[in-house]
């Protein structure tokens, strides 16, 4: 116990502390996402489902999207958007939204999953739209390379090549897809939120989704062979990390080098 | 203590009273004396600073060992992970081998070697007695040559070694073919149909729903074995499908859109990059190099950056089959913009 | 001549006879003679010339490797290595060999790292360390030629920044050079000719990344190591400026003989910059080109932006509005032939920015030199402070960069600060004029401010924190004064006084001389003149009195 309070004090427990809570951390978010991406492929619902669903709807959702869903002039009209439209939008965190603003901003969840599935079984039961993607195009064992290609060509000039997001006008931007699940990856192909257009299966079919998906997991998981990425957003963080790190360290050597020893 | 502003007047006039014209400057004092170092009067200090020295070449070594081993002893399998963890030592390894040479240099000479600054005399760059036997020998030798006397040979020779540089300019010119109509004409004709780009398939009107962008090129492009790319770069369009009354087609272009959907050149009227940004809900397009923005409902005009010209659209139509093909191929140059354009 | 002395010499041991046969052959005794103990000045900020040196060693040896197994073709080719995402992509040989160099030559991604950390850290530290020949004043007489070499391999440096940069075929470079040729397609009459001459017909062709790698490894190296020997040889003529000081004067020059001090300090600094450079290649990625994918004309990266040396010029092409205020900024010039087109929205932006820049930086030594009328040589430098306007210009010049370099990443700007894209580059329009001028004002300022507080110091000494009370009650802080070495850093500088136009032998005041006149003022019209002795003794009086408040007075009467 002293040993324990003595060590308290020492510089680096600091250091520890953020480290252990850090994982902490992590190791619950992993948990969290896992339990996210394990539910989901149901597409029929239950009627139940479809009242719960209404219910929260209207208490939820109808001051902009209108009763039943018909819109206003707050909130685009929700029929036949589909089951993933809202499976993307209330699982991100992105609806319900706080504020009117430039685009709808991830944020926490507000409802559970349970929550989650009622609504988009209501706004499915609107109207046919793009049903909650089928599992096995989520696997990420697809075709890395072909995937690329296809992200490089139809994904890479709002979302960077590397994923790492990008601006649109007028405050609008495309966000960084690392940590976003492959199910809702999926989903945002296929319902195009917000200002992002629409993949649909005759433009990218389901094949070719999971192939992109798998490219997206490849270069997530393996990072990158040079060390740290500095944010992969290309020569100017390079440029400025020259500036800053590269010649503040010749800096300080050569202040060393000049000054006189005492 | 009160007011620190001496000399504050910003004004010419106030400070430079404070000079009163040309006035007496201090005088030079000279180098301060030496101080001496701990290591030149303390025998252990100085001890102390060569161990230091020579553990900083030890490190060192064991830097270069570190290179070594990262060379030999990790096996790069099919895996980034081995990639990195080798640049990692390679790096690390080669950046002690450096950096304890270095600091151990440094630090013996900062520490060891005698630090006496010592004072020496500049030299004019140029003296005057080497300046006046310069200029007579310069002169004997124009005189030697008799350059002036003989002004045939000094024109015939400027006039010689004038034009010789123009061979070596003329070379060069089958670097390249001239222009001729290259940047008029695209692959895109009458007929040819809207493909995805990479993949090379055709395209469905009615797989163009609203909201939705196609990244196309013209059917054959994959097939071509030469100057695919340089084809590419000219034809590539992008297609997307927006309400028909949000279109507002100026008179004679009525006919190039089918059902709402759109196909205009990706290539940039700035300087070329792919326009590729579509907000499906703005329907404005955006250059991700320069920031050009082009709004699709008024033809795809500039309204903001620094492009000037919209974007050429090409006109297209259905074939009996129902895919998306191109009624001609574009009616101006596509891309930046060039003095013969027009 | 000198063979009756040669002769009598005899070397006793091996290493001498050795050193011995050499010597009578190429004469090294004059050299060491010459330079065993040359006087080397020494101060961090005169570190970076060598910076750059060393970097730019460190790109020839890892630059060298390199070129053993990189392929300059634009070939077709399969990728067929390790990297999965890419496995069977079509690319370039330039491609495909970059990529087997990354993933398969051990340490080569290392060396590829190391090149390109280098090539950033060469420009860098030769921007550096043309600021601090600025900011010092290093370019006047005897030295305006040097200044303008470092500027002539200032501009190499960036030539051969990007055309290494272009090399492996990438997305990211082969857009760069996309934007290359819509910049040369802009410029009247010829710019289309270049074009084709340049890419070998259209773009992108198949043959500008041979004549890229023959200019970036054969011809602009050599260039810049002819510049880098006239560079030094100018050195050696002029021999080092020094900081003012105690002892030091324009007649001499103070600091450590190059044997063994200074040889010691500047060699084992190579092995610093390596291993600082070697660090960076460790463990920071740099040109991740796999990521970027091979060269094609559809696709393209959000955040894409040239290195930070040519940033400035896409920063430019960012902010220029392709309308303004109605009127559209490219041309259809009816003429005799046809219709032409002009395009001002590309190239203004592309020559007007790098125009003013490239040609201040060239003849400022000039500039300087005509309104100072000062033919004198100087081997004392300025601190940056005792030289108000220049400094100012200089901080403007850098502020404008910025400005530029700021725009080439707008989105970035735009997506990290949550601001708008729109609004970034409304805002950075305005700072490219509002910059400079609100930097230059400012940096004056506080230069002149720096002055006043150095005379404060020059002639109450420090303040020491002690307070004491007098007998009438007052308080007062009592200051250290400086020694006479410290003081005379302080007040041994030069404030030139604007100056009147001078009539010429006709007793006219020319225009010219007017123009001249003019700024003059507005270089040396607000000054602070160094603290004279007399001045010195009249505070000293004051202060030994130690009478209640009039603090204030020796100046500004």
């Amino acid at each position: 116990m002293k040993a324990l309070s003595r060590k308290r004090r020492h510089p680096l427990a600091a250091v520890a502390l953020l480290v252990m809570g850090l994982m902490l951390t992590g190791g619950l978010y992993a948990v969290v996402t896992t339990v996210n991406e394990a539910k989901a492929d149901t597409t029929t619902y239950s009627s139940e489902q479809v009242n719960q669903g209404e219910k929260l709807f209207v208490a939820n959702c109808a001051t902009c999207h209108g009763l039943g869903a018909s819109g206003s002039d707050n909130g685009p009209s929700l029929v036949g958007v589909g089951a993933a439209a809202v499976d993307f939008q209330v699982g991100t965190g992105r609806m319900p939204m706080q504020m009117q603003g430039p685009q709808a901003e991830q944020k926490p969840v507000q409802f559970t999953d349970s929550q989650t599935s009622q609504l988009a079984a209501y706004v499915a039961s609107l109207g046919a739209g793009p049903a909650i993607p089928d599992a096995r195009y989520l696997d990420g064992k697809g075709d890395a390379t072909l995937g690329g290609e296809l992200f490089r060509v139809n994904c890479a000039m709002c979302h960077n090549a590397a994923a790492a997001g990008g601006a649109l006008t007028r405050g609008k931007f495309a966000p960084a897809l690392a940590g976003v699940s492959n199910q809702h990856i999926y989903e945002a192909m296929v319902t195009g939120p917000q200002n992002m257009p629409v993949f649909n299966d005759a433009n990218i079919p389901p094949q070719n989704k999971r192939d992109i998906i798998t490219f997206l997991n490849t270069i997530e998981s393996q990072g990158s062979p040079g060390g740290a990425q500095l944010g992969s957003l290309g020569p100017v963080s390079e440029g400025l990390f020259m500036w800053i790190a590269g010649i503040g360290i010749i800096i300080v050597f050569t202040i060393w080098l000049t000054s006189r020893t005492s | 203590m009160g007011d620190h502003s001496d000399g504050t007047p910003t004004t010419s006039d106030a400070v430079a009273k404070a000079g009163h014209g040309e006035v007496e400057k201090f005088q030079d004092p000279g180098l301060p004396p030496h101080r001496l170092r701990l290591a030149d009067t303390d025998p252990r200090a100085a001890k102390r600073a060569e161990r230091q020295v020579a553990i900083l070449f030890a490190i060192s070594i064991v830097g270069t060992l570190v290179f070594f081993f990262a060379y030999f002893g990790i096996r790069l399998d099919s895996t980034i992970g081995t990639l990195r963890l080798q640049n990692l030592f390679l790096g690390l390894g080669t950046a002690f081998a450096m950096l304890g040479i270095g600091v151990a240099i440094v630090h013996w000479a900062k520490t060891l070697m005698p630090d006496h600054e010592v004072s020496e005399e500049r030299h004019v760059v140029r003296t005057e007695d080497d300046r006046q036997v310069a200029v007579k020998i310069v002169d004997d030798i124009i005189e030697e040559t008799g350059i002036k006397r003989r002004p045939l040979i000094r024109n015939t020779l400027i006039g010689a070694l004038a034009l010789t540089p123009f061979p070596a300019i003329v070379l060069f010119r089958d670097l390249g073919p001239l222009p001729g109509n290259s940047l008029r004409h695209t692959m895109w004709d009458k007929g040819v149909r809207l493909v995805r780009d990479p993949t090379g398939t055709p395209i469905k009107a009615t797989d163009v729903t609203n909201g939705s962008a196609f990244h196309v090129i013209p059917d054959g492009l994959n097939e071509l074995t030469e100057g695919k790319l340089n084809e590419k770069a000219k034809s590539v369009v992008l297609l997307m499908r927006l309400n028909p009354d949000e279109l507002h087609p100026s008179q004679g272009r009525e006919d190039w859109a089918y059902n709402g959907i759109v196909a205009y050149s990706k290539i940039c009227t700035h300087v070329g990059c792919p326009v590729a940004l579509y907000e499906q809900q703005t329907h404005h397009l955006l250059c991700p190099c320069h920031q050009s923005t082009f709004d699709l409902t008024q033809e795809c005009k500039v309204i903001f950056g620094p492009a000037n010209r919209p974007l050429p659209q090409l006109p297209i139509t259905v074939d009996n089959e129902g895919y998306l093909v191109a009624q001609s191929d574009f009616h101006e140059p596509v891309g930046p913009s060039f003095w013969e354009r027009g | 001549m000198s063979s009756a002395t040669q002769s009598n010499y005899k070397p006793a041991t091996r290493t001498g006879r050795i050193t011995d046969y050499v010597d009578q052959r190429v004469g090294g005794s004059g050299i060491v003679r010459e330079f065993g103990r040359k006087i080397f000045p020494d101060h961090w900020s005169f570190m970076f010339g060598e910076v750059a040196l060393y970097s730019f060693i460190i790109l020839l040896m890892s630059g060298t490797f390199l070129t053993f197994f990189f392929d300059p073709s634009m070939a077709e080719s399969v990728y067929s290595g390790p990297y999965v995402p890419l496995k069977g992509m079509d690319m370039s040989v330039a491609m495909n060999s970059t990529l087997h160099i990354s993933f398969e030559i051990r340490g080569g991604l290392f060396m590829r790292q190391v090149h390109h950390w280098s090539a950033l850290l060469f420009t860098a530290s030769v921007a550096v360390h043309m600021l601090r020949v600025f900011f010092t004043g290093a370019f006047r007489k005897p030295r305006e030629l040097n200044w303008v070499v470092g500027g002539v391999l200032l501009i190499l440096s960036l030539a051969d920044g990007f055309t290494g940069y272009s090399l492996p075929d990438d997305l990211l470079s082969g857009n760069g050079l996309r934007i290359i040729d819509g910049v040369i397609k802009s410029i009247p009459i010829i710019g289309t000719y270049i074009s084709f001459f340049l890419f070998g017909g259209e773009f992108p062709g198949t043959a500008i990344i041979g004549r890229l790698y023959v200019l970036h490894i054969l011809l602009i190296p050599a260039l810049i190591l002819l510049m880098v020997a006239i560079h030094l040889f100018m050195v050696v003529v002029h021999k080092h400026t020094q900081f003012p000081g105690p002892g030091r004067n324009d007649r001499n020059i103070v600091g450590y003989p190059l044997g063994p001090v200074y040889a010691a300090k500047a060699g084992g600094f190579f092995f610093i910059v390596f291993g600082v450079i070697a660090f960076f290649a460790a463990a920071f990625t740099i040109n991740p080109i796999w990521n970027y994918g091979p060269y094609d004309p559809s696709p393209i990266s959000a955040g894409t932006q040239p290195d930070w040396y040519i940033g400035w010029v896409d920063g430019a092409l960012r902010l220029m509005p392709g309308w303004l205020f109605g009127v559209p900024l490219e041309w259809n010039i009816p003429l005799p032939w046809g219709v032409n087109t002009l395009s001002l929205n590309v190239l203004v932006p592309a020559l007007i920015p790098a125009g003013i820049v490239f040609t201040l930086l060239f003849t400022y030594p000039w500039i300087e030199r005509w309104i100072t009328r000062d033919d004198r040589e100087h081997h004392v430098l300025d601190r940056p402070r005792n030289a108000p306007t220049r400094t100012a210009i200089g901080a403007a010049g850098v502020i404008f960069y910025c400005v530029l370099w700021a725009a080439a990443s707008s989105d970035l700007i735009a997506t990290h600060f949550k601001v708008s894209l729109n609004d970034v580059i409304y805002w950075l329009r305005a700072l490219f004029f509002l910059g400079p001028i609100l930097g230059f004002i400012v940096t004056r300022r506080i230069a002149l401010a720096l002055q006043r507080k150095d005379r404060e110091i020059a002639l109450h000494g420090r303040e020491t924190g002690r307070i004491v009370r007098l007998p009438h009650g007052e308080f007062q802080e009592i200051h250290a004064q400086l020694d006479e070495y410290k003081r005379y850093r302080l007040v041994s500088f030069e404030s030139p006084k604007p100056e009147q136009g001078i009539p010429n032998e006709n007793g006219i005041v020319t225009k010219r001389e007017k123009r001249r006149s003019k700024l003059s003022h507005f270089f040396f019209e607000d000054r602070v003149a160094p603290v004279t002795p007399a001045e010195l003794a009249a505070g000293h009086g004051h202060h030994e009195e130690i009478t209640a408040g009039d603090g204030t007075k020796q100046v500004s009467h």
